[in-house]
């Protein structure tokens, strides 16, 4: 009777054991700014929203509402048994490098920032190079030659944003103006919409004719203040020429999507490591649809895509910010 | 510098003391009549939320200030209760409607909308739409006073000009009306007041309710006038700096609004002039730009002003001899 019993027990630990590890889910952070910023986590969401909807199979998530969750969300998840765990934004970065060694059996992946370990998928993109293709749209199409940047939180990724796109300005527009500005200094500048819209009011007051942001929640207020001065707008991450046909001009599109995706879907045997997604992998473009087909001309077309053949086969390279904090155009 | 920045920097002053002056104003008023309420925050997301609901589903701003006006004005009587009815202590009360606000409207908010407990934008005539002010392109042109005129004037929404008529108008009402003496005299003496046969309750209640209305003006302001919807927590403090403002104008609405003018020109310099080169000093970094207000509301709060004297029986319940 009591081997029957240990048998079963054995039994039964098996099959939970065989259960748990099937039953792993994956599972997805999104940084401060939420997961219906329209721009980045949204991005992000929709990624993971498509696994589900091709799968079948359920994920869970967290959106974290200060910094101090960031650890709690990743412990949390981890010690449940998700995997694996994506998290989107660059603000993980070293909180993920001291937590991942804790949990060696966990894949993390982390997107926008690189972290060395052995269980880390890091997805980074080229943001220089979509921003450099927006840039070279901007520059064709301005009449008053003053465009102008709004980032959200100053730091140097937003920064690759700036420099590629005053350098796609500046190499089809040498006369043009580039007003940049940030919106703060800390995670609260990815949400701050009427912080957004008064830079942009300050920049069209300055003459700027197209204005194009890299600030996720912040953003919904830039564009709309661009579309009440009756100017254009450059939207980021997600397609966001929806969001005011006519008035947006295109969008820097980051798939972050295919990013979660393909996390998702690798699962627990992805390999871990550094991917760089750049405009000649598809991770990074500018969007045309029905919307803003009217605004740019055949010519503004062809040059772009001259530009971006020329990104994909090596014969252009946009300088990246990064690489030594310093950008050549201003 | 020229003109034209000058008229484009208080045009922005303009637009972001707008909400900061309707919380003054709001908190002036409870203040005076003896109610300390730092639940100004939260009357004014609460508003900002529901007005930005209701004009989102009906399409009618108006509507949604209605809506707006009435949760902040509900709020202001959870207040008005607590500390007048029962007499309870009005910071805690104010506190928890601070709380109650931002859990509340972020829950309701993604219940309704599914949109991370945003409202979905607002266009057209869900939105308080800039007014144009008579002939304002017509003297578009005349130098000097026409820009001052079409830029800095003009082209607000029609909430700006009601907030800065809320300052004369509540002037006149607490230095020249019976209503404003009985006010005053209930945040200084109310024993005073009972003595001549007048409620003290009531006088307080009806403080309390004007401060839940401005505040409704000012949220609704921030979600359809200067933004075009709701986002979580959007107030982002306003509501205290409109205490500090008061405090700093020592409880007087004329110096309310310049205590707010000045609030809104510092920050609409900090958003304009990211870096700023000063000859031989090289550039002002950004971060310094963003924390002038801050620094400068320190500076002036403490060497400035003077001495503040808050209105006497502030703060505490009246209980009447028995």
């Amino acid at each position: 009777m009591t081997r029957i019993g240990a048998m079963l027990a054995v039994g039964v630990s098996a099959l939970l054991l065989v259960a748990t590890s099937v039953l792993a889910e994956p599972a997805i952070i999104y940084d401060i700014g939420g997961k219906f910023d329209k721009s980045f986590n949204e991005s992000a969401y929709t990624g993971a929203e498509s696994w589900k909807a091709k799968t079948g199979s359920e994920y869970r998530e967290i959106e974290i509402q200060s910094e101090a969750q960031r650890e709690q969300a990743i412990r949390r998840l981890a010690s449940g048994g998700s995997n694996p765990i994506v998290m989107t934004g660059f603000s993980f970065q070293s909180i993920l490098s001291a937590v991942a060694p804790d949990f060696p059996d966990t894949k993390f992946t982390i997107i926008d920032s690189v972290v060395d370990q052995p269980n880390v998928r890091s997805v980074v993109f080229s943001e220089h190079e979509g921003s450099y293709l927006v840039g070279v749209i901007a520059g064709l199409t301005t009449k008053s030659n003053i465009v102008g940047f709004v980032g959200g939180m100053d730091v140097p990724l937003i920064r690759r944003f700036a420099c590629g796109y005053v350098q796609g300005v500046k190499d089809v527009n040498a006369d043009a103006q580039i007003i940049q500005q940030m919106t703060g200094n800390d995670p609260s500048a990815w949400n701050d919409p009427v912080k957004g819209s008064e830079i942009t009011k300050s920049q069209i007051a300055s003459g700027a004719d197209i204005v194009y942001h890299a600030a996720g929640g912040t953003g919904v207020g830039v564009l709309q203040a661009a579309h009440d001065a009756g100017i254009l707008g450059i939207g980021v991450d997600s397609n966001q020429n929806h969001l005011h046909p006519g008035s947006v001009l295109t969008s820097m599109i980051k798939r972050v999507s295919v990013a979660v995706e393909d996390a998702f879907s690798g699962g627990a045997d992805a390999p871990a490591g550094v991917y760089v997604l750049g405009v000649a992998e598809d991770g990074v473009g500018y969007s045309m649809d029905e919307h803003n087909a009217p605004l740019i001309s055949e010519e503004v077309m062809m040059a772009v895509e001259a530009r971006r053949d020329a990104i994909i086969d090596g014969s252009l390279s946009v300088h990246n910010y990064t690489t030594d904090d310093s950008c050549p155009a201003s | 510098m020229d003109l034209l920045i000058v008229v484009q920097l208080l045009d922005s002053m303009l637009r972001l003391s707008a909400p900061l002056l309707f919380a003054c104003l709001a908190g002036l008023y409870s203040e005076r009549a003896g109610i300390f309420d730092i639940g100004l925050e939260g009357k004014m997301l609460a508003s900002a939320f529901f007005s930005a609901a209701f004009a989102a589903s009906t399409g009618s701003v108006w509507i949604g200030m209605c809506a707006g006006l009435t949760a902040s004005v509900l709020l202001a009587l959870v207040h008005g209760v607590a500390s007048i009815t029962f007499r309870g202590n009005q910071l805690i009360s104010g506190v928890a409607i601070n709380f109650l606000a931002s859990g509340l409207t972020a829950l309701v908010g993604q219940n309704w909308f599914k949109l991370g407990g945003r409202t979905p934008s607002l266009a057209g005539d869900a939105r308080f739409l800039p007014v144009e002010l008579p002939f304002a392109s017509a003297v578009a042109d005349v130098p000097v006073l026409g820009p001052i005129y079409s830029e800095l004037l003009s082209g607000h929404t029609v909430l700006v000009y009601v907030g800065l008529l809320a300052v004369p108008a509540t002037w006149w009402i607490l230095f020249r009306t019976r209503f404003g003496l009985r006010l005053r005299a209930v945040g200084e003496n109310p024993e005073a007041v009972d003595t001549g046969g007048i409620s003290v309750a009531r006088l307080r209640y009806q403080a309390t309710l004007i401060c839940g209305l401005l505040c409704g003006l000012g949220g609704a302001y921030l979600a359809t006038g200067m933004a075009a919807g709701f986002i979580k927590d959007m107030t982002a403090g306003k509501g205290f700096m409109a205490l500090a403002a008061l405090i700093f104008a020592k409880w007087r609405p004329g110096y309310a609004l310049y205590a707010c003018l000045l609030f809104g020109l510092l920050e609409a310099i900090a958003i304009r002039y990211q870096s700023i080169e000063i000859q031989g000093v090289g550039t002002v970094p950004v971060q310094f730009m963003q924390a002038l207000p801050y620094i400068l509301t320190i500076i002036i709060l403490a060497g400035f002003v003077g001495k503040a004297i808050p209105p006497r029986a502030g703060g505490e319940p009246y209980v009447k001899e028995l």
